[in-house]
């Protein structure tokens, strides 16, 4: 067939089929992009619904204030009418409590069980973080306010305590003549509350939602932030400072020998994160391999002797069972183990970049005069920047959320924000907090994972 | 090493001392893992060498393996024996080996299986949102461990899914697609796509052409991405910590109470067997590596 015959009169290529060329092959793409899709379909719904969706919802507690709306829904109504905020506010704001308190307390589920006291329980809970003591307050006056009174003849007993409320609440319990805690109630009153994220870096609403400083005592968290920030860079670092030598080498040698050496780095990647703290446990501990191999090895001298410039002294140069360093349960401990575990994940990308940069750069380098030093930096170094980038970034990513490292080497000063991330979650119940708290680290680890896929690409990203 | 006669002490020196801070570091990344192997033979209860584990006395000029035994192994498979001593046997550790290894493989199957289907729709370059589908994908790799745990807790609590195994094994399939869809990705950089084209006009069927030309060459990648999922579940802690219930007790779960409470040389013999488990994955994977580089035609250097 000549190819004449397979254009049509407005000159466009047809197909065999007298189809235009174009719209054929706009056709197949659009069957190419069907078929991936229908591929991705099952992947990525489940992705979604399993993780995004769950991760979602953790994030959506993070804003959440709606359980303690649904108890006190008058008192906030009153809250908005309460005009003068540093007075304590008038009977209505008082009777208005006890309603919710009363209406609450009998609140039923679709099945007909009580939930009523639940809820009350932990709307306390979540008005002692705004402000420490409303948990008492609020069970003692729900105790008070729900007594009935049994001896009543009518078939709805009356409630003992009757209008007016405010003095009875307060001889009750003094802290309701404080105006403190009435003024705490306007970070809550709405559904969304920012409360939980100024928490998280030791922020606070005052009465009027100016957002101050929490008080000395209570500053937990942002030593807790500046330390993972710390530990990050620190591990970042050292594991440059190892990671680079060693893959320069790595790549510099003949690849049977370099792939024998490899082995020592992929080992470790490849043994359980487990394995590996107990491993440094034995090794770091007080009677661990590093402190009795300090002992017997270092010289040890103790006596007198005659210096010059000192006179007699009296020497103690030993490294003796009291000298043992503790290197386990602390800060130390968290920087040693964590640059172990993540040192793979340094050398890898380096490794790989390094060994697509050709040899003969170097040797062109020197034979134009520079010396291996000025070689190495003007025109090595440079080459090797990407793969620099790309380990340092996913060894940040990876050191900033650490959780089990620090938890189980860290002793009291090793903590990150991911130990108090599970703390909330797990002890204190507070999972707004841990919710921010975790919101703000995903949004850190998000924001570098979006520059490594700017800088690198996410399918650069290699193993093994 | 031999060097050229030109090179000054001042070389020298540099080359050996660069040679032996290499040294150090391989060292600083494999010495831990080998003290874990001798440790976990001792006779005693404590996870330290003591005296007795001297295997060779100066004094005496003799041998001596006294120290030594395979006591805490026993201990592992649940073996009591009568001096056991000051630790309670249990048969956890071997109910741990049991759940771990049956959710690590359902979990790899489900990975491979959902990886392989994204990485093969996502090599389709025309795919609109390519870029942004594959950055979710691999999402569960980059996302702390921590947060995921936490979220997957409060929603899986929603939908009755805490403490039960199909809870775990969903969430270690989530852990494991990054994996298969970055190794399955690489295998097929270098595809030919007209070889799929070739198989076409010679009469396959899609189905066909895909299992004869493509699932060969993507195979190594797919084992290597399954063995990466395998070993994650395998190792994986804080998720059983906050979705499994005691009925899931894992090794590393059992590990992880090791750690913080009783800790005894146990740990250590399971310790070492995970080492060997770990260098037998190693040596796989290795062989696959040459096995794919042979099939694509790239030669070693």
């Amino acid at each position: 067939m000549s190819v004449s015959s397979n254009i049509d009169s407005k000159g466009q290529l047809l197909t065999n089929d007298g189809v235009p060329l174009k719209e054929s092959l706009k056709k197949s793409l659009r069957r190419t992009k069907i078929r991936s899709f229908l591929l991705l379909l099952a992947p990525l719904l489940f992705l979604l619904i399993m993780f995004v969706t769950p991760i979602g919802s953790l994030l959506s507690r993070s804003v959440d204030d709606t359980s303690i709306n649904v108890v006190l829904p008058q008192t906030f109504a009153q809250y908005e009418l309460w005009e003068d905020k540093s007075q304590i506010p008038s009977e209505e704001m008082f009777a208005a409590v006890i309603n919710d308190i009363r209406s609450t307390h009998k609140m039923e589920n679709s099945e007909g069980k009580n939930i009523g006291k639940n809820l009350l329980g932990k709307a306390g809970t979540r008005m002692t973080y705004e402000y420490s003591g409303w948990r008492s307050l609020l069970l003692k006056t729900v105790k008070s306010a729900t007594k009935v009174n049994k001896r009543s003849k009518e078939e709805v007993k009356p409630y003992t305590w009757e209008a007016p409320y405010k003095e009875k609440m307060i001889k009750r319990d003094k802290r309701w003549g404080k105006v403190e805690f009435w003024q705490s109630l306007g970070a809550m009153k709405d559904p969304y509350t920012m409360g939980y994220y100024l928490n998280a870096v030791d922020l606070r609403y005052d009465a009027n939602k100016n957002i101050i400083e929490k008080k000395e005592h209570l500053k937990i968290y942002k030593t807790i932030w500046m330390r993972t920030l710390q530990v990050s860079l620190m591990v970042t670092i050292f594991c440059l400072l190892l990671a680079y030598p060693v893959s320069y080498l790595l790549a510099t040698l003949p690849m049977r020998t370099s792939n024998l050496l490899m082995i020592c780095v992929l080992m470790p990647f490849w043994t359980s994160l487990l394995v590996r703290i107990v491993a440094w446990m034995i090794m770091l501990q007080q009677n661990g391999v590093v402190n009795d191999t300090l002992v017997s090895i270092l010289p040890c001298f103790e006596g007198m002797v005659n210096l010059p410039f000192f006179g007699e002294t009296n020497l103690d140069l030993c490294f003796s069972d009291e000298d043992r360093i503790p290197m386990m349960y602390n800060f130390t401990g968290t920087i040693i183990v964590m640059t172990q575990v993540l040192l793979p994940f340094m050398i890898l990308p380096i490794y790989s970049v390094m060994r697509g940069i050709p040899p003969s750069y170097m040797k062109a380098a020197q034979n134009l005069g520079a010396t291996p030093t000025r070689a190495f930096i003007r025109v090595y170094m440079p080459q090797s920047v990407p793969g620099i980038g790309a380990g340092c970034i996913l060894v940040f990513i990876v050191a900033i959320g650490y959780y089990i490292t620090p938890e189980l080497v860290g002793g009291k000063d090793g903590l990150m924000i991911g130990n108090f991330v599970a703390r909330e979650m797990q002890q204190t119940l507070n999972w707004g907090l841990a919710a921010a708290m975790g919101a703000i680290l995903l949004s850190a680890v998000l924001i570098l994972y979006w520059a490594y896929d700017r800088l690198i690409g996410i399918d650069n990203l290699k193993m093994g | 090493m031999k060097f050229p006669s030109y090179t000054t002490p001042r070389e020298k020196l540099w080359f050996y001392t660069y040679r032996t801070f290499c040294g150090l570091v391989l060292f600083f990344l494999v010495a831990p893992l080998i003290v874990v192997i001798p440790l976990s033979f001792t006779n005693s209860v404590f996870l330290q060498f003591i005296p007795e584990m001297k295997i060779f006395s100066f004094d005496t000029w003799s041998f001596n393996f006294d120290g030594y035994g395979t006591r805490w192994y026993k201990e592992l498979l649940g073996i009591c024996t009568a001096n056991s001593g000051t630790t309670v046997c249990t048969d956890r550790w071997m109910i741990g080996i049991k759940n771990s290894a049956l959710i690590a493989v359902f979990a790899t199957f489900f990975a491979s299986v959902l990886g392989t289907l994204a990485a093969l729709g996502l090599s389709n370059r025309h795919m609109p949102f390519n870029r942004l589908i594959m950055a979710l994908m691999i999402s569960p790799m980059i996302v702390p461990l921590i947060i995921t745990a936490a979220g997957m807790f409060f929603f899986f609590a929603k939908v009755n899914l805490v403490a039960t195994l199909p809870g775990l094994i969903i969430a270690h399939t989530i852990l494991g697609i990054p994996f298969v869809v970055i190794t399955v990705t690489a295998s097929l950089a270098g595809f030919d796509n007209n070889l799929l084209r070739a198989g076409a006009t010679l009469g396959g069927s899609p189905l066909r052409n895909f299992l004869k030309i493509q699932a060969p060459l993507i195979a190594p990648g797919v084992i290597s991405g399954a063995l990466f999922a395998f070993i994650t579940s395998f190792d994986e802690v804080v998720i059983v910590l906050f979705v499994g219930g005691p009925e899931q007790y894992t090794l590393p779960r059992q590990m992880w109470s090791g750690i913080r409470n009783e800790i005894s040389p146990t740990i250590l013999a399971a310790a070492t067997i995970l080492v060997i488990f770990s260098i037998l994955l190693l040596t796989t994977l290795e062989m696959l590596r040459r096995r794919a580089e042979k099939i694509r035609g790239i030669t070693p250097h």
